[in-house]
């Protein structure tokens, strides 16, 4: 980079490509590693050519990411990956309602576009390093293997979106604002007299429109199919327009009549469409098999925080085999989602979740773990996890997780 | 310091244009529709740049309409003569926004092309059969094309309007031609001709339309009555004086100009075809000849026969497998300024609506680059530009 702007006489440590969503977390970053001495230049990702307006890449998005890198004088460019998000994110989040799964893109997003193809043209263009706005640290382990850890502001953490980071990407990778909480973040942006200071965080999937939401977007793709809603005893209790919508563990508008309690969707069967509805009890499993699981550096084993979505709860559990055997019974994660291996605040490793492994007898009614053998104090710090099932964490996974 | 190879974007101004315009921002800066002494003089600039312009591009000064460039122009041509004589605009698919949009915004028909980027006049002659009782209002296509710089078949189009569409107005988009053809004769059966200043050296935001006598338009912007109540608004005494100065420069050193730039193009669209491999040069060579062991794609006899069917600045490339916006990016790494097709609002890169008019997949369209030279292009640029893009592309193929 022989940018002449460049007003930073004293030596680089190296040419740094920030993905600026036009977001304050990344304007921030880019501001911090610019004061750090790096030589900084700002890339916006053009992803979604559609109709949207909750999440990143709108051309209001890229002027603002483009007036904060003027401000900052670094340079700004502009690429269009929406070939790219098309075919491993968008495609791929309709295929997997279509079969009854519940994928989550923004993991996705940063498996494909911002980890993998941002990569691999930042090297072909000379960048050293790449950045992000993430609220989430790289750590660098006594044995020199680098792991993803917890930012400084819990409520905003978001390693879990960035487990699937291997050695290479994480010995390349800068998350500036991982260090500091989002207040601060939007303290430093004022500061800066960012236009992007006070800039609400993006909340649902960035390509749906909040409007119409998922009904419209996948309607608009496939079509949906009616299904029946049936009690534990088969009994038909229901209708409802679209399974594809349908989520495990929802409890809301499901249109249920008559003084039954609070009853949540249990089991979707696609090929029967038939959508189960029960007790809350009846969503604790006691294990879920994990698919395609791949570790941030060597395979470990035994006793694990396991996270299943990206601002859930914190769960207990040991990895056997593939299979993920909670300490207590579990809601029943939904296919699709991520489910997240920590040691105390580091992400080891992760993958999808699969068919999830009953409860035997009935210890889900018990206070007793199903697996008591391993000792609650084996884990001594974080937060505690009582087993139940959250009233309001029946709507999928949708958090803003693009930065 | 930069290697400028942009100009079909915009060139910088002429310095003896641009010495035209202070005085008369500062000083002689009376609105030439007034009464008095400064007022006058405006006029006369006004005059005497109508004069010139009538003369470089072959029109009567009475049939000069200035306007904020090219866009205003076009927009002019299509809505003005939809407005005056009601009927279906036609224009080809490989146009300039600036006239695709309102065509297709007026439900009008798109006129495909070939692979070589050349109105398919079969397919012309379809479009110009209008219906029983909607006729064809406007026909407009350009004399040359902005992204592959092929000239179209002017006269055979012009022929074929006035026997299909008697009625219909031609309009020509010029504005890339102007530094390189003979304006006035190529665009002398027109009725409608589209030029822009900043391509030709002279500032941004002003431009003319020609409306041949008797082929009158309807006015976009009603006010004052200027221009004949063709196109209100006070006028830009000194965009249009500096336009005329730079119009008429281009037209004096035309002779000198195209020899020495297509010299220089040839050096550099051979340069790069020769040393990398899966390149085709746009309306010279096809994607069919990307397999490198295809040895018609190095006949530079061939090449430069089919390139008499471009303007002479005009290197536009397509590599396989290679991406333009990493490519510009590597470019201007070593200060090489050049572009790849449109860019949408957001400023990311999209494929060229021309290349997909031409019938070239998706993949080798983004992998589109367009050298522009211009009147101020030297040997070095076209060296710097030769000694970066092949190490370019081979490191994106590589790595990306």
């Amino acid at each position: 980079m022989t940018d002449p702007n460049q007003s930073n006489e004293a030596p680089s440590r190296g040419d740094v490509l920030v993905a600026m969503s036009g977001g304050v977390d990344s304007s921030v970053a880019a501001a911090l590693l610019q004061r750090d001495g790096y030589r900084v230049v700002g890339v916006t990702l053009k992803l979604w050519g559609g109709e949207s307006d909750s999440g990143c890449c709108s051309v209001s998005d890229v002027d603002d990411a483009r007036r904060v890198a003027q401000q900052l004088d670094i340079e700004h460019h502009v690429f269009n990956f929406g070939d790219d998000f098309d075919k491993f994110v968008v495609d791929p989040y309709v295929a997997d309602h279509q079969r009854g799964h519940t994928p989550n893109p923004c993991v996705e997003c940063n498996r494909h576009i911002k980890f993998d193809k941002l990569f691999r043209r930042a090297d072909a263009l000379g960048f050293d390093m790449i950045a992000t706005g993430h609220h989430a640290r790289v750590v660098t382990d006594p044995d020199g293997s680098f792991r993803i850890s917890r930012g400084a502001d819990d409520l905003k953490d978001q390693s879990y979106v960035l487990h699937m980071l291997d050695q290479n990407q994480l010995g390349r990778l800068l998350l500036p604002v991982g260090d500091i909480t989002k207040e601060q973040v939007r303290e430093l942006a004022a500061e800066l007299g960012m236009r992007t200071a006070d800039k609400p965080d993006s909340q649902d999937v960035c390509f749906i429109h909040s409007e119409g939401g998922r009904k419209v977007f996948l309607g608009d793709r496939i079509s949906l199919r009616p299904a029946t809603l049936v009690d534990q005893e088969g009994e038909k209790v229901g209708e409802v327009d679209s399974i594809e919508l349908v989520t495990l563990g929802q409890r809301k508008g499901l249109d249920l009549g008559g003084d039954v309690g609070r009853r949540y969707v249990v089991d979707i069967d696609h090929e029967t469409a038939t959508v189960t509805v029960g007790h809350k009890d009846k969503l604790l499993v006691a294990g879920q098999k994990v698919e395609n699981l791949e570790w941030s550096d060597m395979e470990l084993s035994g006793e694990f925080k396991v996270q299943c979505s990206a601002h859930g709860r914190v769960l207990r559990g040991s990895l056997d085999g593939s299979t993920i055997v909670w300490w207590q019974p579990q809601r029943r994660i939904a296919r699709g989602q991520s489910i997240v291996l920590y040691r105390g605040d580091e992400v080891v490793g992760g993958g999808i979740a699969g068919d999830a492994i009953e409860v035997q007898n009935d210890a889900a009614n018990s206070d007793v773990a199903p697996n008591s053998a391993v000792p609650k104090s084996a884990v001594p710090d974080g937060t505690e996890d009582n087993g139940a099932v959250d009233d309001d964490a029946a709507e999928p996974m949708v958090a803003s997780d693009f930065t | 310091m930069a290697f400028y190879l942009d100009n079909a974007a915009t060139t910088g101004i002429r310095p003896s244009a641009l010495e035209v315009m202070v005085p008369l921002l500062a000083e002689e800066f009376g609105n030439p529709s007034g009464a008095h002494r400064m007022a006058r003089a405006a006029n006369r600039v006004l005059d005497d740049a109508r004069e010139t312009m009538a003369a470089c591009l072959g029109a009567e000064p009475g049939e000069i309409i200035f306007t904020s460039g090219g866009t205003e122009s076009d927009n002019l041509a299509i809505q003005g003569s939809l407005t005056a004589r009601p009927g279906i605009a036609v224009c080809s698919a490989i146009e300039h926004h600036a006239v695709l949009d309102p065509v297709e915004h007026a439900g009008g028909r798109v006129v495909r092309v070939n692979e070589d980027g050349l109105v398919d006049l079969d397919h012309l002659a379809d479009c110009l059969a209008g219906s029983e009782d909607v006729p064809v209002s406007v026909v407009s296509i350009m004399l040359a094309n902005n992204e592959t710089g092929v000239i179209q078949p002017l006269d055979q189009i012009e022929r074929l309007v006035r026997k299909l569409a008697p009625e219909a107005l031609l309009h020509t988009d010029a504005v890339q031609a102007m530094c390189w053809l003979d304006v006035a004769e190529l665009t002398a059966r027109a009725d409608l001709v589209s030029v822009s200043a900043h391509k030709f050296g002279g500032p941004k935001g002003v431009g003319v339309m020609v409306a041949r006598s008797g082929k009158n338009v309807e006015p976009l912007f009603r006010g004052g009555g200027q221009e004949r109540g063709r196109r209100g608004g006070t006028h830009n005494v000194a965009g249009i004086a500096a336009m005329a100065v730079a119009a008429k420069e281009t037209v004096a050193e035309r002779a000198t100009q195209v020899p020495r730039v297509s010299e220089l193009r040839d050096r550099l669209a051979d340069g790069i075809v020769s040393t990398v491999e899966g390149v085709f040069e746009t309306g010279v060579t096809s994607p069919a000849e990307l397999q490198p062991s295809d040895s018609t794609k190095n006949d530079k006899a061939k090449n430069e026969a089919k390139r008499i069917n471009k303007i002479a600045n005009i290197c536009h490339l397509c590599f396989a497998d290679v991406e333009s916006e990493a490519l510009l990016f590597l470019l201007e790494k070593d200060d090489i300024m050049a572009s790849a097709a449109s860019s949408c609002s957001s400023g990311a890169i999209e494929p060229s609506h021309v290349l997909t008019a031409m019938g070239f997949d998706r993949q080798l369209a983004f992998g589109s680059l367009r050298l522009s030279l211009g009147y101020g292009t030297t040997e070095a640029d076209v060296e710097a530009a030769l000694n970066t893009i092949p190490p370019a592309v081979q490191r994106l193929r590589e790595r990306a």
